[in-house]
């Protein structure tokens, strides 16, 4: 219980009373952190939710095909976050090398995002299209032969090691259920789109682009007849940045 | 000695205590240190200063938008559109001379090499080198062999347009892989022949009679009767030692048997007219731009 109050706390009533009782109950101190912490992220967060500025459509957007959402948790798996960040920061000297600055809107269906807070590397927010695969190739086996001062470790088991998408489309379903628009026709197809991707399958490609428009398909990591984990990356790298159209966006629009 | 006491932190007695005790454990209750004090009422009016000027409480539908109106988007395209306002007079006579004009006027010329050579080092030199120089797979750009032709429209459209990049304008075709066509022993013979083209020494006992019959009838509808390449469907020349992807019997045996189908992105897609032009004029200015 708690001791008496000492001598140079005024009155029973004052507000140093009161934070006295606090100092001397560690469950009541624990509860008044809470509430507290729990005022400064919701000041923090819930405005995000419905503030006009920070929410914007942007028109191009669309899912993941399940082939890059695969190649997207391999970039999670190997850690590339750590030292690629894939975020154009609205800054001049940004936009001059790397392209338009990145919006909200183009991670909207990232979960987690892949923000990243750290430039070992490059930012590849748009290095989607900017080389080819064969480039991706070379580079991702061993980055030293296309660029001799990088520090990049080679990932040349990722050539190696078949992908394994058995699970897709409840991976599909999950990513559903945290708000990304997959279809129950997405969810379906899914299997035959990861094999559709990675080929030169015409009619499977055609019913892909339809699904999921501006979605590339060929044979990625240059491996005929097996689908590796390379091309599920190569893949993702290749279209990151590329859904939204910035000669039709309105830069302006979003000044509210 | 007393002026010494007044700067220093007082003696326990001075302070008094807070009238905390564990277990016969006291605690002194020391003020915080003036300046500190005195910071930290500072950043509290900081921060009111900053809740005026700047962007700071969320409200229902929008924000505190702060007397300077700041905002991160009007920033960066104030910031771009002041960049643009210097670059416009040299972008303006860049965009309206001829590639031939820009080479021949040193002010535009030093211009277009210092724009092209900036654009160079962020889009280009991940493939062909810092200094375009290439590398294994990648065409050297400072020397006198090109692909697809030396001469600065030549250039401009490549770069523009791409090699078997999605835009239809760009280069096509591509290298057929021979060893659905070619038994493997035609290829290593012709392998052989091709060797010789440029005066490297063939295998013992190799038939280059036999290779020179298979590159006829195979090979030479693409890279001429005599191997010299032709610059209009990007097949390479084969006769001057330059080598792309090796000259070894066996990166020239897989060469053969997988086909070639190398792609370079179309910039135009990503870069600006007057960027391009610049990037053509650095790239022809490397060394062996053609007239």
């Amino acid at each position: 219980m708690s001791s008496p109050m000492p001598s140079h706390v005024s009155s029973a009533t004052s507000l140093w009373h009161k934070h006295w009782l606090l100092e001397r109950n560690s469950m009541l101190l624990l509860l008044a952190i809470v509430i507290v912490i729990a005022i400064g992220g919701l000041v923090e967060v819930v405005p995000l939710f419905y503030l006009r500025s920070t929410i914007e459509t942007v028109s191009g957007m669309r899912p993941y095909t399940p082939l890059e959402l695969l190649g997207r948790n391999i970039y999670v798996r190997e850690g590339c976050y750590l030292c690629h960040s894939q975020m154009v920061r609205p800054l001049r000297d940004e936009v001059e090398r790397y392209g338009h600055y990145s919006l909200a809107a183009e991670s909207e269906y990232d979960h987690p995002f892949q923000w990243g807070s750290e430039r070992t590397g490059p930012d590849l927010a748009r290095v989607g299209g900017k080389y080819s695969d064969a480039w991706h190739r070379d580079h991702l086996r061993n980055p030293r032969s296309v660029v001799p001062g990088s520090i990049m470790p080679a990932f040349r088991w990722l050539f190696m090691t078949d992908l394994d998408y058995s699970h897709i489309a409840q991976h599909l379903r999950v990513q559903a259920l945290l708000g990304v628009p997959y279809t129950k026709e997405m969810i379906a197809h899914a299997l035959a789109d990861v094999r559709a991707q990675d080929t030169s399958d015409v009619s499977g490609a055609a019913a892909l682009a339809k699904r999921y428009p501006k979605a590339l398909s060929r044979d990625f990591a240059g491996i005929p007849g097996r689908i590796t984990e390379a091309d599920a990356l190569i893949a993702y790298l290749q279209m990151l940045g590329t859904l939204v159209d910035f000669k039709l966006y309105n830069d302006k629009a979003n000044i509210r | 000695m007393k002026d010494q006491r007044k700067r220093g932190p007082k003696p326990p007695a001075a302070v008094g205590k807070t009238g905390h005790e564990w277990d016969g454990i006291e605690e002194l209750n020391t003020p915080l240190p003036r300046w500190w004090l005195w910071l930290f009422y500072a950043t509290i009016v900081w921060a009111i200063g900053y809740w005026v000027v700047y962007p700071a409480w969320p409200l229902v539908a929008t924000y505190t938008h702060g007397v300077f109106n700041w905002h991160a988007r009007s920033a960066v395209e104030t910031a771009l559109a002041s960049l643009r306002t210097k670059r416009r007079p040299m972008m303006r006579r860049l965009g309206a001379a001829s590639l031939q004009e820009i080479a021949s006027t040193p002010e535009l010329l030093d211009f277009a090499r210092a724009l092209g050579g900036r654009a160079f080092a962020d889009n280009c030199a991940p493939c062909h080198g810092a200094g375009g120089g290439g590398a294994r797979d990648y065409p050297n750009l400072t020397d006198d062999d090109w692909l697809w032709g030396g001469k600065l429209a030549q250039i401009q459209q490549t770069i523009t347009h791409g090699v078997r990049s999605d835009d239809p304008k760009g280069h096509q075709g591509d290298m057929p892989a021979w060893g659905s066509t070619l038994k493997p022993v035609q290829i290593s013979t012709v392998a052989d022949y091709v060797r010789s083209l440029s005066g490297l020494s063939v295998e013992p006992g190799a038939d280059l009679a036999a290779g020179k019959k298979i590159f006829a009838a195979n090979c030479s509808p693409c890279h001429g009767p005599e191997g010299k390449g032709n610059q209009q469907i990007g097949s390479k020349n084969l006769t001057d030692d330059i080598w792309l992807y090796g000259s070894d019997k066996q990166t020239l045996v897989q060469t053969i048997t997988n086909g070639s189908d190398d792609v370079m992105p179309a910039w135009g897609q990503k870069l600006d007219p007057v960027t391009i032009k610049a990037l053509a004029v650095y790239v022809w200015s490397l060394g062996g731009g053609e007239k």
